[in-house]
């Protein structure tokens, strides 16, 4: 009986043996699994989860750079930053926003309109990013929402740049201004999700945006599963945006709006005929842009926007002008390139007949006989009207492109019009085959009228072109090249030729000496006193509506009786000095009646500021050595 | 009579002194050496404070160490005799918890005791193998063959697994269920029986599913696929993951692991401790630390082995098996092998109840080492004359 329990004992340690051997076996091919999993996820993957760890600890924080400043050619600001505060508030942190902003508006009052965008704001931006609620805060209200802070969570105070014009309206339509992204602008760049983030919208402020811009900072934080920041790891400041430094003489720039804003609308440019420096680039009436930089209220857009006298716009580049007798000296051109005899003389007898049709001369009796020089220095219209269907309308239109017009000057604005210089080619291209040149259509062209467009700042380039021997300047505002890369100086290398014959420019300048200096020109009123300089130019003064014969048989009205918008606009291009040029003006008086009568006087008292304080002279602004030696 | 032939036989009387002298305290400094790791980490992820776990986890493992001793030193006959009365008071709590419990993370599974919240079901787990121990010693290699003899064990298996599963928690019926099956398989139940089980328990989910309730059913489907609750269970899963793998091979060193102390990591004093661990000790650490387990396992398996008698083994090897599944459980849970169950690590994570059954487990192990040269008669009815 014992033997037999004991036997049973004995299988019942062998069974047992075996099974807990089994579950032994078990046990170590699961801690197996246990040793081999954390061997994969300690040493084979450890990489991949010490990256992970780090994106989960470390949060990049983007520091907007300061943006450059902008300086006239003697150093003096036109465009700074200033402080700023705003208050900010973040999604996260916020945890039910709605209820924070209701509970901020009673120290801050917000509009529905704020709300309504704030909302917007927070849902399509990721949730740690902050939105601004309200900028230029007063000192009160940073210091109230600073008490109350514990009431406001996610609600926080922050220290901005905002930008400042301290010339504000004199600079505004070059300078441009700068104001908040708008949807279509953001490329991914996070910089540009910003709170307040501001980019150059137009003017100097557009195109040299990403030199301005600068690089931006980004500070490391390490921060624990809520968000909050345990300590600073790494900092980098970024890159302030470059200064830029403008060809633009802020007094002379003054001088030049003071001066025109006698006249309702007006623009003028004054350009360095050697190196192509912009000195003076004025257009009237004029805008605040640091109302931009503030944030514009709709109704003050609205104002803008609708206002005829077109205050945004930048008339030296975007204001489009029948350059009218201006253009005569292209024409002049043109026909001495063709091969005419200057000395040639056409009978002026105040009307010009082709066909059926008769041109007018502005002379209601005619000038009598003309060669070129008498033609241009009294803008004989006949002479031109004959001499026009001689060369024909391609040969003119071909010169007009070697001075500048038809096309962009390439001045570094964004936006500039291009201007029509027609052709007959241009005339089939817009008007269809069937509608080809006419013979009268090159009548007017010779004068300046018809299709033909430019802008102030293409007729400037046209003048200096001409003052200074014949050299494809192209105009532009900043001193040197500036790009996010880098800053280079400008090479005042040869500008190419645009091909003329010294003789020939020697007439036209004479020429124009003529018209400014000799008792029957027609900008006799242009001529400068009181310094021993002189100013050559040339007037126009460009019809904007058809004088119908049956006003004509009842005697032309005289501007001043006719309604603004119908009176003519006054233009006068110059350049001095006669003897050595240095400077090119380009002055148009929108609806300000004869060139010679109110354009011309007011380029000359520019000129005359211009010449007084010889711009030039700086040799900060220019990169002199790089410049070639010149005539002066 | 035979019956008191082998009585006598198996009667070896220890005097306290022998028991004294028995004790294995190799083991226990095991024990404690484990339990100061845990002491270390828990310090650790205070942020290098003695409050509010280490202190009092170094406490409560004083009291647990006591509490294992003494369950060490009592009579091995003692603990067979009075089984059913240890197993009955562990079903009296469960019971209580029913009535009186704390409802914690939706669920009611914490009896409070003044000095500790203690979760019976914890308990309820060693006094399940404590009793089948008995029954299985007392049953021969026939009697455990027949399936009459079967229907007892399964019934007080079965008591407590319904009334955990009541609180709810499905998690530890689980694993009360796979320690209570060790036993079966130690005790000698044939394989083809386990397999019927298995089988007929897999037939039945699909009738049991259509009594539970919906957030019973969505209890369960979280249970099942945690990567369906990203924010929660799964979440917890990811940085635990992330903090582990970038402790690397050596870690960040102690007080270093950034993931922990910039609280990506949840729970890191009780369930995810052992991440913590090896996101700052590196996979040396975690091995060595795994390592001092595998001796703690390797020596409940001697001390089975060693027993003369079959409710020695049976028990030694049930707490074993039970310490095992707790280490299993909690690792293979914070590296993502398994489904989240808030299991402890035992003897480090901060908890008291997991740490004092642990050591009561221990204890029984020591007791079955301890008296491992008595023989004790199949016969219960011997024992009682």
């Amino acid at each position: 009986m014992a033997m037999k329990r004991d036997t049973t004992e004995q299988d019942r340690f062998k069974l047992f043996t075996r099974r807990a051997a089994v579950i032994g076996g078990i046990k170590g091919v699961l801690l197996t699994a246990l040793l081999g999993r954390l061997y994969y996820l300690q040493v084979v993957e450890a990489d991949r989860f010490t990256t992970l760890a780090d994106e989960n600890r470390i949060n990049f924080r983007l520091l907007p750079p300061p943006r450059g400043p902008i300086l006239d050619r003697f150093g003096r600001p036109l465009a700074v930053n200033r402080k700023n505060y705003r208050v900010v508030i973040v999604r996260e942190q916020a945890k039910d926003p709605e209820e924070v902003l209701d509970r901020l508006s009673t120290i801050l009052p917000l509009t529905d309109r704020e709300r309504k965008r704030i909302t917007r704001e927070m849902a399509k931006k990721r949730s740690f990013m902050p939105v601004t609620v309200r900028e230029n805060l007063t000192w009160d209200q940073v210091a109230q929402i600073e008490v109350n802070s514990l009431d406001l969570p996610g609600v926080s105070i922050d220290v901005g740049l905002t930008r400042f014009y301290p010339v504000g309206e004199d600079v505004a339509h070059f300078l441009g201004y700068v104001a908040a992204v708008s949807e279509a602008e953001l490329t991914g760049d996070p910089l540009l999700e910003l709170p307040g983030f501001r980019i150059g919208k137009a003017g100097i402020e557009r195109t040299y945006d990403l030199a301005l811009r600068g690089k931006a900072g980004s500070s490391q934080v390490e921060v624990n599963a809520f968000g909050r920041v345990i300590q600073e790891l790494e900092r980098d400041d970024g890159l302030r945006g470059q200064e830029v430094q403008l060809t633009i003489d802020i007094d002379l720039q003054s001088v030049a709006m003071k001066r025109m804003a006698e006249e309702r609308s007006a623009s003028c440019v004054v350009m360095d005929v050697q190196t192509g420096d912009v000195v003076v680039m004025a257009s009237v009436p004029s805008f605040d842009p640091n109302a931009f930089a503030r944030g514009l209220a709709y109704r003050e857009w609205q104002a803008l926007m609708s206002n005829p006298l077109a205050p945004m716009q930048n008339k030296s580049t975007n204001g489009l002008y029948h350059p009218g007798s201006v253009f005569k000296m292209v024409v002049a051109h043109a026909l001495l390139d063709a091969g005419q005899d200057p000395r040639e003389r056409v009978y002026c007898p105040g009307h010009y007949d082709v066909g059926e049709d008769r041109f007018h001369c502005w002379k209601r009796h005619g000038h009598g006989h003309m060669n070129m020089t008498d033609a241009l220095v009294q803008s004989c219209d006949v002479y031109f009207y004959e001499m026009a269907l001689r060369i024909g309308i391609d040969r003119i239109s071909a010169m007009a492109n070697r001075f500048a017009l038809g096309g962009r000057t390439g001045v570094d604005l964004p936006g500039e019009a291009d201007g029509i210089i027609p052709n007959r080619q241009w005339k089939i291209q817009t008007f269809g085959k069937d509608k080809g040149w006419r013979r009268g259509e090159t009548v007017h062209a010779g004068i300046g009228q018809g299709y033909m467009l430019t802008t102030p700042v293409q007729l400037c380039a046209m003048v200096a072109r001409m003052a200074n021997g014949g050299q494809a300047i192209v105009p532009h505002l900043a001193t040197k090249q500036y790009s996010p890369e880098g800053t280079a100086p400008r090479p005042y290398a040869e500008w190419p030729s645009i091909g003329l014959k010294p003789e020939h420019l020697k007439l036209v300048k004479d020429a124009m000496d003529g018209v400014v200096n000799n008792a029957e020109g027609t900008a006799f009123k242009a001529k400068l006193v009181g310094l021993d300089a002189r100013m050559g130019g040339k007037t126009g003064t460009a019809q904007v509506r058809r004088i119908t014969m049956a006003e004509r048989e009842k005697g032309v009205k005289k501007n001043e009786d006719l309604p603004w918008e119908e009176r003519d606009h006054a233009l006068f291009v110059g350049y001095a000095p006669t003897d050595a040029p240095r400077y090119a003006i380009a002055v148009v008086v929108e609806h300000g009646g004869g060139g010679g009568a109110i354009a011309a006087p007011m380029a000359r008292d520019i000129m005359t500021a211009v010449l007084k304080r010889d711009p030039a002279r700086d040799p900060g602004a220019r990169n002199l050595a790089a410049m070639p030696q010149r005539q002066r | 009579m035979s019956t008191y032939e082998l009585y006598v036989v198996d009667q070896t009387k220890y005097s306290f002194a022998d028991k004294v002298r028995a004790f294995p305290y190799g083991i226990l400094l095991l024990l404690a050496a484990v339990a100061c790791v845990g002491i270390a980490m828990l310090y650790a992820a205070a942020g290098g404070n003695w409050d509010p776990w280490a202190s009092r986890q170094a406490t409560r493992f004083g009291i647990g160490v006591g509490v294992m001793i003494c369950v060490a030193l009592i009579d091995i006959k003692l603990w067979l005799k009075y089984a059913y009365v240890a197993y009955g008071i562990s079903i009296a709590m469960l019971v209580a918890v029913e009535l009186f419990g704390t409802v914690g993370k939706g669920a009611q599974r914490w009896l409070d005791l003044g000095l500790m919240q203690f979760q019976p079901s914890e308990l309820v787990k060693l006094m399940v193998v404590l009793v089948l121990a008995r029954v299985f010693h007392s049953g021969s290699t026939e009697d455990v063959g027949k399936v009459s003899f079967l229907l007892w064990p399964m019934a007080l298996i079965a008591l407590p697994a319904a009334l955990i599963l009541r609180q709810p928690d499905l998690g530890t019926t689980i694993l009360m269920l796979m320690v209570a099956a060790s036993v079966l398989f130690l005790g000698g139940v044939r394989l083809w029986k386990f397999i019927l089980a298995g089988v007929s328990a897999i037939a039945a989910v699909p009738v049991a599913w259509h009594f539970l309730r919906d957030y019973q059913k969505n209890r369960v489907y979280t249970f099942l696929d945690p990567e369906s609750d990203p924010l929660g269970a799964g979440y917890h899963i990811i940085q635990s993951k992330i903090a582990l793998g970038s402790g690397g091979l050596f870690g960040k060193g102690f007080m270093n692991g950034s993931q922990s102390h910039l609280q990506f990591l949840p729970e890191k004093q009780t369930d995810f401790i052992f991440t913590m661990l090896a996101e700052e000790w590196g996979l040396v650490g975690a091995v060595g630390l795994i390592a001092l387990y595998v001796i703690l396992i390797g020596y409940g398996f001697y001390v089975a082995l060693a027993s003369r008698s079959h409710f020695g083994r049976l028990l030694a090897l049930g707490c074993t098996v039970n310490f095992f599944l707790y280490v299993f459980v909690n690792i293979a849970m914070v590296i993502g092998l398994i489904p989240v169950k808030g299991a402890p690590l035992p003897l480090v994570s901060w908890g008291g109840s997991a740490q004092l059954t642990v050591l009561i487990g221990y204890g029984l192990i020591f007791c079955v080492s301890i008296h491992r040269e008595v023989k004790i008669s199949r016969n219960m009815m011997g024992m009682e004359a």
